[in-house]
């Protein structure tokens, strides 16, 4: 480390007062990387934490690893299953291969690099515009991006919707931390409007490009569970499968344990809010009651059926458990309050298996409840604010009486 | 009598005065991107070139006849009923452009449909006769109109044409990106169906007012 640390130290005249003024942002921003840069507060008081955002994020994208990991094996083993290569043995044995593994690399870290250039190069075009340091908020989106897409999405989609979430939800609101809507989950928004048919249905969910000498086996459906329940109101897939990930979906979100892996861990660290976590969990699972006491209200069919799904379900299908740990949580766009955090959580839950259900055409309900909740979270907060202080007043009435 | 000896000067056709009334509504007070008004028009027919001109142009047409009737009967207008007064004049000249385009571009006009009556509703046309037509000579308001629906029509078909080459690959119904582009074709391309939706309407009319307002600086509000 000390050969880092002298060069960034032999470099700093040249950049900070010599003749590569320009380069500052760019120089800060890969000293960072390395170092706590030794920043001097400049004015009134403030409490240093050595846990600055910088090492907020690092905790984020550790606690994506699993997820990502997962999706990387699962990517090859769905591509597999699906031409029926796969050699016989225990589930494990077939899952937990170099061969599945490495057909997820090749695919997922180039849509990762993509995904950070497309990003980085409208943050750090930013940061020298309005002269400042390029922020670190991007670290995270940029792997949480390609997490939520397909695997088969092609490489200029990712890149299109990430630099428009960058541009239109970060940099136009005056970039990371004013931020109204999640960066992540507006790229996947965009990508899901702009492109439905790369985003939706049941093609792109499992790669099957070609494969010498093999053949798509008999009965092969690239149908996630959700859009099984939506056309059928049942899926093939039993909740044990759906829980541990062993089935098609977006890249990161398949896998409700590896999630919740990075749950314990965000909930340990003290990065993410156990009690958005927490409050989002209760309002799923209470609109899923909701749905399970009055489906029979309905006339038998797809739609009753999928009303009919037990509701301890909603949680281990689709991206719900990913959407509540990793983008309901997101500082910046949720509630502030602590009692705006439960309120904020528990619609986002509530509203995400409205959505689900309701309209078959977005089973990724989750994405457009958690957006929706970021529009709503600061009129949350105020009222929670309101609620305080005429609390407070009355006292302070009571007290005078 | 002595009112022939006071009245003024005769102003030149276009002089200084009446082209600066004309220009101005394309830039420093453009209706649409400056003030802000006829949004919701905007934001409906601009998936297509062909509607957003046939409807930019009505505009033209129906604000630069408004401006100059209300402007004729500016003195004879009572105060209090002035609005409806405005208003019947516009709606009468809104009937007479949905005739014609009826009659004569009718595919068009069906694809308009609700938004060729809802020019009587037009912010724009309703602001210009209030600020200007009502206080202002005929030939001026006549001016104000045609510059007003000449900006209004321009950001239209702005808007449009990135619209449609975008959202569905195509200006003016014609196939301009290439087939074998196409991802379906073995290329690599795909529309981004987010185009055709209103939303990207609001943000392409953003970004217009984002170019605008880098340009010129003086329209930034502190």
């Amino acid at each position: 480390m000390k050969i880092f640390q002298n060069l960034f130290d032999s470099t700093r005249p040249v950049v900070t007062t010599g003749k590569l003024k320009g380069l500052y942002p760019l120089h800060n921003a890969l000293e960072t990387m390395f170092f706590v840069p030794n920043h001097n507060t400049h004015s009134g008081a403030h409490v240093r934490d050595a846990v600055d955002m910088k090492r907020t994020m690092i905790a984020v994208i550790f606690a994506l690893v699993p997820a990502l990991l997962f999706g990387m094996f699962n990517a090859g083993y769905q591509h597999y299953k699906a031409f029926g290569l796969l050699t016989e043995g225990s589930l494990l044995s077939q899952f937990f291969t170099i061969q599945n593994f490495m057909f997820g690399v090749i695919r997922i870290v180039p849509m990762i690099a993509v995904t950070y250039i497309a990003g980085l190069a409208i943050e750090i075009y930013f940061a020298y515009r309005n002269k400042h340091a390029v922020n670190e908020g991007f670290l995270v989106s940029g792997i949480l991006i390609p997490l939520i897409m397909p695997i088969d999405i092609p490489l200029w989609m990712v890149a299109i919707s990430t630099a428009f979430s960058v541009l239109f939800v970060k940099e136009v609101f005056g970039g990371t931390g004013m931020n109204l809507l999640n960066p992540a989950l507006t790229a996947r928004v965009f990508a899901f409007f702009a492109y439905p048919t790369y985003m939706s249905g049941d093609k792109i969910w499992i790669n099957t490009s070609a494969e010498a000498g093999a053949q798509v086996v008999d009965g092969y459906s690239g149908a996630t569970a959700l859009g099984q329940l939506a056309t059928t109101g049942q899926t093939s897939y039993s909740s044990m499968d759906a829980f541990w990930g062993f089935v098609p979906g977006s890249i990161g979100e398949t896998s409700t344990f590896a999630i919740l892996l990075g749950a314990a861990f965000l909930i340990y660290t003290g990065v993410g809010s156990w009690k958005i976590m927490l409050s989002a969990l209760v309002g799923g699972l209470c609109m899923g009651l909701i749905f399970n006491s009055s489906a029979h209200l309905l006339d038998p069919g797809a739609m009753r059926s999928y009303m009919e799904l037990p509701f301890y379900q909603h949680l281990m299908f689709g991206g719900f458990a990913f959407g509540v740990v990793f983008m309901a949580t997101d500082p910046v766009s949720a509630a502030h309050t602590e009692r705006g955090k439960w309120i904020y959580g528990f619609l986002v839950g509530f509203m995400a298996i409205v959505i689900r259900v309701f309209n078959p055409a977005y089973p990724e309900g989750i994405m457009l409840a958690i957006l929706l909740m970021n529009v709503f979270a600061p009129l949350v907060d105020h009222y929670v604010v309101q609620a305080n202080i005429s609390k407070r007043l009355k006292r302070l009435k009571l007290q005078q009486a | 009598m002595s009112q022939i000896t006071k009245s003024e000067p005769k102003e030149a056709l276009f002089s200084k005065k009446n082209v600066k009334i004309l220009k101005d509504p394309l830039n420093e007070s453009n209706p649409v991107t400056v003030q802000v008004l006829g949004i919701c028009s905007s934001l409906a027919i601009t998936v297509k070139l062909e509607p957003a001109i046939v409807m930019g142009f009505s505009v033209l047409v129906v604000m630069a006849c408004a401006n100059l009737i209300t402007s004729l009967l500016r003195n004879l207008i009572p105060n209090r009923i002035r609005i409806i007064v405005q208003l019947v004049i516009v709606a009468a000249l809104v009937i007479l452009v949905d005739q014609v385009l009826k009659a004569y571009v009718y595919d068009v006009s069906k694809q308009l449909s609700v938004f060729v009556g809802l020019i009587i509703t037009n912010c724009i046309l309703m602001g210009r006769i209030e600020a200007f037509a009502l206080a202002n000579t005929p030939w001026k308001a006549f001016l104000d109109g045609i510059g007003n629906g000449v900006a209004y029509a321009a950001v239209l078909i702005i808007v449009a044409f990135v619209r449609e080459l975008f959202g569905s690959g195509q200006l003016f119904g014609i196939q301009v990106i290439p087939d074998s582009w196409y991802l379906d074709n073995g290329g690599w391309y795909s529309n981004n169906g987010l185009m055709l939706l209103p939303p990207m309407a609001l943000i392409v009319l953003a970004v217009l007012i984002w170019v605008q307002r880098a340009k010129f600086r003086q329209l930034i509000e502190n």
